[in-house]
């Protein structure tokens, strides 16, 4: 049976490993459907922000988080002028429009924020729009007037004015039971459930002006991961987090290993002046300090993900590692086989890279593992020290920002957890696995 | 000191005339004429070449070599030394052990000879040196009228190819991670030989031959699932893969059960006659020689104390290490050679500390005080082809 098989099948018999096997797959499939979903470009220009994200609230936490705990957070509500019916008055050179944006607020807590977006088309003549809110006991209230370019967005939530009338944050004022006068207790104030409506009353200045647009009522709470300080939804950087992570992990573990393992199979099959020059290497290497080196080469150089692991990996070549493995491989260079091999006449690379190496890539196996989640925090923790690839989602620089923006002082704990349950997760996945590997590969410690 | 002086002469000066009358001149008397005034190392090997021809012949063995420049000797070996310097802190000399320490003998084409020695006398890395995995301190290799020391690239390899090498211990000789098939792949692959499929049908053949069949069930195993006797026969197997000219058998069967050594060796023996090829069978049991080979050298601390037919050389041996090791041998049968047969007394010779003299001096019975401690032992003559490295026998 062979050897690889044997392990295997003896691995089964660890709990943990399958248990950290699962959590692998499930990373892996993570990676896979993020990738497959998103493209990396797509990935990119999501993350790159702007615009593209004005529909989602600010820092909204996840729905899941929110209903755990019996809340009953606002989602956020899209309302589009184009599903409201109109109501026309032609007049002399103008036109009157009239529309309702109606529709239900059924939760029991305040919307974040209220934003009209508004655009007009078809004339160089702005119209003039009149915004009038309608509350369900059928209270109007004036929000605005205005003439509307091609695309306006209109805060209705930033509206210093009105909340000055409604004492309170328009968000809340207008969606309270009672209207509160200034110096009302905003604690005390109920929402007001019902059908909510927005009046636009339009003054077209030609026969082909339109109007169109979309009122949001921003909810508290938004998808599976929730929103950052700029919209964003976290749920694009903790799937993308996934394969690079991963990528980067394995890139620089793979990386790492098997060039130092050759070069240690190297130095150990020439002797002589080689194997000095990768000892002394060695040496040197292992007293630089890897983490400083990275801030240095991110602050003064470049923060691109794959310059750093490139870094890491030609690091990696010397380390101590090297030490180990030739250790391993002194006996076996003296074995009779390697001599058959250079009596049947195999190039000095085919014994090193087909009769040295292989003999010691069982043991190598948990090591590479357990190495994995090594470089995974790395990367992590080069982003949070701000050295993150600047157009990359990734967990650490979603740390990041959490930090900057002071993300457990505000309560968004969801922002450090998510990406930092996911980190463990990687962890303990690769940890599991790669401890109960060891136990089946490393025969020192399998006769414990 | 002594020693070295009188090897060391031999390499520099004698060699390009002793390489052109072995190679080019047949006449056998005009080669023994110009060998008389030369020094004893090159001696043997001219002598010896004259012995493959006539002795191989009378010693009654069907396979004498018949054909490919009769006179031309497979392999040559001159004045050989092959000495591992001793190094402290990887580059301070502090010694260095002699191996071996000045061997010459011939081997012809399809000629077994064999070379019995106690443990540590330097037998493998004389094997080694043959196979060009130790580059020699002096001396000469030369296999088929090329000197081993020129040969690169290609040419290295086409020798690597023409040499098969069974080594003493069949596990660790077979990578323990690969599967028999892949092990008898390798040298294949190494040496560019055709396709997958033509590959699997030499390997298969080669399995075959030496017993292990079917090929298609052994081939799939791991070299553990096998006992010692079916390891060993795929690394015969893996050295005959590349239809060598020789092969080089160092203690094949010293490390396998009792009950399988005969079968070994008598599956080395019936290859070695149909495929007509040399072999050099090392052993350090005398008790396997008899019948095996037509030729025996009896090694002792890095020299070859005495060389001659085999017949001859167990029935009326002249070395008194040779004596010593027969009389040693209680049971010369080579199926009852079951256990270690018991040495001479005395230690073994240190290789980094040779004694002076004969070697042998401080274990010798019949040491003639005065002369066998200071001065090397001339070769003789008794018979052609059996010289003898011993005071005794010379003048
Ligand atoms: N690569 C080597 N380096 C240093 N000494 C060696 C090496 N190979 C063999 N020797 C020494 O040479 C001597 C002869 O060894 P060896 O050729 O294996 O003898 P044998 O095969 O007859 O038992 C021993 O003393 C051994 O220690
Ligand atoms: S030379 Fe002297 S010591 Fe050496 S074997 Fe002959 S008799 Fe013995
Ligand atoms: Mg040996």
């Amino acid at each position: 049976m062979s050897p690889w098989r044997d392990g295997l099948r003896r691995l089964r018999r660890y709990p943990s490993a399958l248990l950290g096997a699962l959590i692998i797959v499930a990373l892996l499939a993570t990676a896979v459907y993020a990738v497959v979903t998103i493209p990396y470009s797509e990935a990119q220009r999501l993350w790159r922000g702007g615009d593209l994200w004005q529909e989602l609230p600010v820092n909204a936490g996840p729905v899941w988080a929110d209903r755990l705990f019996g809340g009953d957070a606002p989602r956020t509500l899209r309302i589009p002028t184009a599903a409201a019916p109109i109501a026309e008055e032609a007049y002399e050179g103008v036109r009157i429009t009239e529309q309702r944006l109606t529709f239900d607020f059924t939760y029991s807590e305040f919307p974040s924020e209220i934003n009209l977006f508004l655009g007009s088309s078809g004339s160089d003549r702005q119209p003039f729009v009149r915004a009038t809110w309608i509350t369900p006991q059928g209270e109007q209230i004036p929000l605005d007037a205005r003439r509307i370019g091609a695309n306006e967005r209109i805060s209705i939530s930033q509206n210093q004015t009105l909340e000055g009338r409604l004492g309170a944050p328009p968000q809340i004022g207008l969606f309270s039971a009672t209207s509160a006068g200034a110096g009302t207790d905003q604690q005390a104030l109920e929402v007001q459930q019902g059908t909510y409506q927005l009046l636009l009353e339009t003054v077209h200045f030609a026969e082909t002006s339109e109007l169109h647009g979309e009122l949001i009522v921003y909810g508290q709470v938004h998808g599976w991961a929730g929103t950052d300080h700029q919209r964003r939804d976290l749920s694009v950087a903790l799937l993308w987090g996934t394969p690079i992570a991963l990528a980067f992990g394995l890139i620089a573990a793979v990386g790492t290993t098997v060039t130092t393992l050759i070069i240690a199979a190297a130095g150990v099959w020439f002797r002589g002046w080689v194997d000095a020059v990768i000892q002394r290497l060695t040496e040197i290497n292992i007293i630089l300090p890897l983490l400083p080196i990275l801030v240095m080469i991110g602050t003064l150089y470049s923060t691109s993900i794959w310059l750093m692991l490139g870094v890491v990996v030609v690091l990696g070549i010397f380390s101590a590692g090297i030490k180990m493995y030739r250790a391993m491989l002194l006996p076996i260079r003296e074995a009779p086989y390697i001599t058959a091999a250079q009596a049947y006449g195999a190039s000095d690379l085919r014994i090193i890279l087909r009769y040295m190496v292989p003999r010691i890539l069982p043991v190598l196996i948990p090591t590479f593992v357990t190495l994995i989640p090594t470089y995974v925090f790395l990367e992590a923790s080069l982003a949070v020290l701000g050295l993150g690839d600047p157009i990359l989602p990734t967990w650490g620089k979603i740390l990041y920002d959490a930090q900057d923006q002071s993300a457990l002082y505000h309560g968004f704990y969801y922002w450090v957890l998510s990406p930092a349950a996911l980190l463990m997760l990687t962890g303990l996945g690769f940890a599991l696995l790669g401890f109960a590997l060891d136990r089946v590969f490393n025969p020192r410690l399998r006769s414990l | 000191m002594r020693r070295t002086t009188s090897v060391s002469e031999t390499p520099g000066s004698e060699k390009p005339g002793s390489e052109r009358s072995i190679g080019e001149r047949p006449g056998n008397p005009s080669a023994g004429v110009a060998t008389a005034t030369r020094g004893t190392v090159a001696t043997g090997g001219v002598e010896a070449t004259g012995t493959g021809a006539v002795t191989t012949g009378g010693a009654a063995t069907p396979t004498a070599p018949t054909y490919q420049q009769p006179h031309q000797p497979l392999l040559t070996v001159e004045a050989l030394q092959t000495h591992f310097e001793l190094r402290q802190w990887g580059f301070l000399r502090v010694g260095s052990v002699r191996a071996v320490d000045g061997v010459s003998f011939t081997l012809d084409h399809g000629e077994s000879a064999t070379i019995v020695g106690e443990s540590g006398c330097g037998k493998s890395s004389l094997a080694r040196t043959l196979l060009g995995l130790h580059r020699p301190t002096a001396g000469r290799v030369t296999f088929a009228g090329t000197d081993l020391a020129t040969l690169r690239g290609r040419a290295l390899k086409a020798y690597r190819a023409a040499v098969g090498y069974v080594q003493q211990d069949p596990y660790g000789a077979l990578p323990p991670f690969m599967k028999i098939r892949r092990i008898l792949e390798e040298p294949l692959i190494v040496h560019g030989v055709g396709t997958r499929r033509a590959r699997e049908e030499r390997i298969a053949a080669a399995l075959e031959e030496v017993g292990l069949e079917p090929a298609h069930e052994t081939w799939q195993k791991f070299p553990h699932q096998l006992s010692g006797g079916q390891q060993q026969r795929v690394v015969i197997a893996r050295a005959l893969l590349l239809r060598p000219k020789l092969i080089i058998a160092d203690e094949p069967v010293s490390m396998l059960d009792a009950s399988v050594r005969a079968e070994i060796l008598e599956l080395l023996r019936t290859i070695q006659r149909q495929h007509r090829l040399a072999l050099l069978y090392i052993t350090h049991d005398l008790s396997t020689v008899r019948h095996y080979a037509h030729r025996a050298m009896v090694m002792y601390a890095g020299r070859i104390v005495e060389q001659g037919p085999v017949e001859r050389l167990l029935d009326r041996p002249h070395h008194p290490y040779t004596r010593a090791l027969l009389a040693a041998l209680v049971d010369p049968d080579a199926a009852n050679a079951h256990q270690q047969r018991p040495i001479p007394a005395g230690e073994p010779p240190s290789l980094l500390h040779p004694p002076s003299g004969c070697r042998f001096h401080p274990r010798c019975p019949a040491i003639m005080v005065g002369r066998c401690e200071h001065f090397d032992p001339e070769e003789a003559h008794p018979r052609p082809g059996h010289r003898v490295a011993c005071w005794l026998h010379s003048r």
